[in-house]
């Protein structure tokens, strides 16, 4: 039997429970709409479209997912709690799965709070809804990549300034291989294969075509490929470092 | 029926420090056994391999005929553990969190109602029922760590230091609630606190750097003092037994 419900429910209850995390969530729509309005343009531009929101999105998710993640597992160490979870019957798969899950729910409230952004260009003309629906679903996928991420990196320490900033490094590099400055950067001297795999492991680059409404199964695969192997990291890291 | 606690050869090695070096102990239901030994004997680190928290370097535990290395939920969901501190969400309130440790294990609705009313009716959380546990004494934390490790009224528990740092009434207290729940349980403490002994225990065990240097009832303990000391006579046999040993080794 599954016990993941009461992790998944205490987890994102935890969110609310806590100033922090609600500081984050106003910081990140806050900036999103700077982003998206001011330094983007959004009105200037001319387009119904939601292009400059999306291209902001990943950047704004690399405090925003760090935030939320570094509680998970650096706080269960620092007070000891980590020894009374994993003496009750429930497996530490459960305990990472629900605690990832509750995570990415509070990224996805974030989400669905920069909803008025799309009723906005709603309003102003009509936009290619696909392409939007599309970067919701990338934006998802990549905050729950990102958390997976996260997780994994909070396990290793008792400090949670540690596991934002872990988190933080590790996801800015993923989103930086995909930016043509690297892959330019690459090509002028590294083998055309190694641009193209560096390329291949971005997020962003599995992002992209999300953004302009094309959803292959073969990129949500990949974000599902990403969360499956640091939760897996995760769950080996808990059970060799629980006890340090 | 076999032991409700049985450890046997039980070894933890940490890098080259041998923290624990062979411990057997089976314990049945209807004892109470209190763990002694200076700090640092390997006291918590042996209650952390019996509940299934440290992996053991060698040997192997079974909790009510359930070995914990190959069916670890079915073992710890026969125990009930206050680890050392008693560590709690400071976040959530005593209800949050009793529900929390029930829906855990597995209870619902009415059920988990029942369950955690009646634990907090044993430690007498009543006043503090929806404060959250960060605002509480530490007397009321222990309490809220010791109705979480009996919710399930389980047939085992383990609590690692359970009166540290209370003061004279609290301990009083804890002793009275673990003295209640003796009778079909196979109990576990740990102490550093030779009185609590003597007050509640029926067999004392003394550790001393990875092993057992005594087993037996509070009586035959006492009866190792010469009959020359009066008074703290545990204090003294305590001192010998783990003492001796460490001047031995050098
Ligand atoms: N995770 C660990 N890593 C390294 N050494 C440890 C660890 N846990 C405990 N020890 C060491 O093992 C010894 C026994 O510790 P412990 O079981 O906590 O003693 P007690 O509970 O009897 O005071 C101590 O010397 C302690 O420093
Ligand atoms: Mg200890």
């Amino acid at each position: 039997m599954s016990r993941l419900a009461p992790i998944v429910r205490r987890e994102f209850s935890a969110y609310f429970n806590t100033p922090l995390a609600a500081v984050f969530l106003v910081m990140f729509l806050f900036l999103t709409g700077i982003f998206t309005f001011n330094v983007g343009q959004l009105y200037e531009r001319g387009q119904a479209d939601l292009r400059p929101f999306f291209d902001f999105n990943p950047w704004l998710f690399l405090f925003l997912a760090p935030a939320i993640s570094m509680r998970l597992w650096a706080e269960e160490r620092r007070i000891g709690t980590i020894e009374l979870v994993t003496t009750l019957p429930i497996s530490i798969r459960d305990l990472v799965v629900g605690k990832w899950l509750a995570a990415w729910a509070f990224a996805c409230v974030a989400l669905v709070l920069t909803l008025p952004i799309w009723l906005t260009v709603e309003y102003l003309g009509e936009p290619d809804r696909g392409a939007i629906l599309g970067g919701y679903v990338g934006s998802a996928l990549m905050a729950g990549a990102f958390l997976a991420i996260g997780s994994a990196l909070s396990a290793v320490t008792k400090n949670q300034v540690v596991a934002f900033v872990l988190c933080a490094v590790v996801c800015f590099l993923l989103l930086m291989a995909g930016y043509p400055v690297v892959l330019d950067f690459l090509g002028g001297w590294a083998s055309p294969g190694v641009a193209e795999a560096v390329a291949s492991v971005s997020l962003l680059t599995h992002f992209e075509p999300m953004e302009r409404g094309v959803i292959d199964l073969r990129d949500v695969l990949f974000f599902a490929a990403v969360v499956a192997a640091f939760l897996w990291l995760n769950i080996l890291l808990i059970e060799w470092k629980k006890a340090d | 029926m076999e032991a409700a606690i049985a450890a046997q050869g039980l070894r933890k090695r940490f890098g080259s420090f041998d923290a624990v070096q062979g411990i057997d102990l089976t314990v049945k239901r209807g004892e109470v056994l209190g763990f002694l030994g200076p700090h640092g004997a390997g006291k918590s680190t042996t209650m952390r391999m019996i509940t299934g928290f440290l992996a053991p370097t060698a040997g192997g535990v079974r909790i009510c005929d359930t070995d914990m290395l190959s069916e670890p939920l079915k073992a710890k969901a026969h125990m009930g553990y206050l680890p050392e501190g008693a560590p709690c969400y400071p976040d959530m309130t005593v209800a949050e969190f009793l529900g929390f440790i029930g829906a855990v294990r597995g209870f619902d609705g009415p059920e988990r109602a029942r369950r955690v009313e009646a634990a907090v009716e044993r430690t007498n959380l009543h006043g503090v029922f929806h404060q959250p546990i960060e605002t509480l004494s530490k007397g009321f934390k222990r309490r809220v760590g010791l109705a979480q490790a009996i919710l399930h009224d389980p047939p085992v528990l383990i609590m690692d230091e359970p009166t540290d740092g209370l003061d004279p009434n609290q301990k009083h207290q804890v002793r009275e609630l673990i003295r209640t729940m003796a009778k079909n349980k196979a109990i576990v403490l740990s102490t550093h606190i030779l009185e609590e002994v003597e007050a509640v225990c029926t067999r004392a065990v003394i550790i001393n750097r990875g092993t057992i240097v005594f087993d037996g009832t509070p009586q035959a303990l006492d009866a190792k003092a010469p009959a020359s000391i009066a008074r703290n006579r545990l204090d003294h046999v305590f001192r010998t037994l783990t003492t001796a040993d460490t001047e031995s080794r050098r």
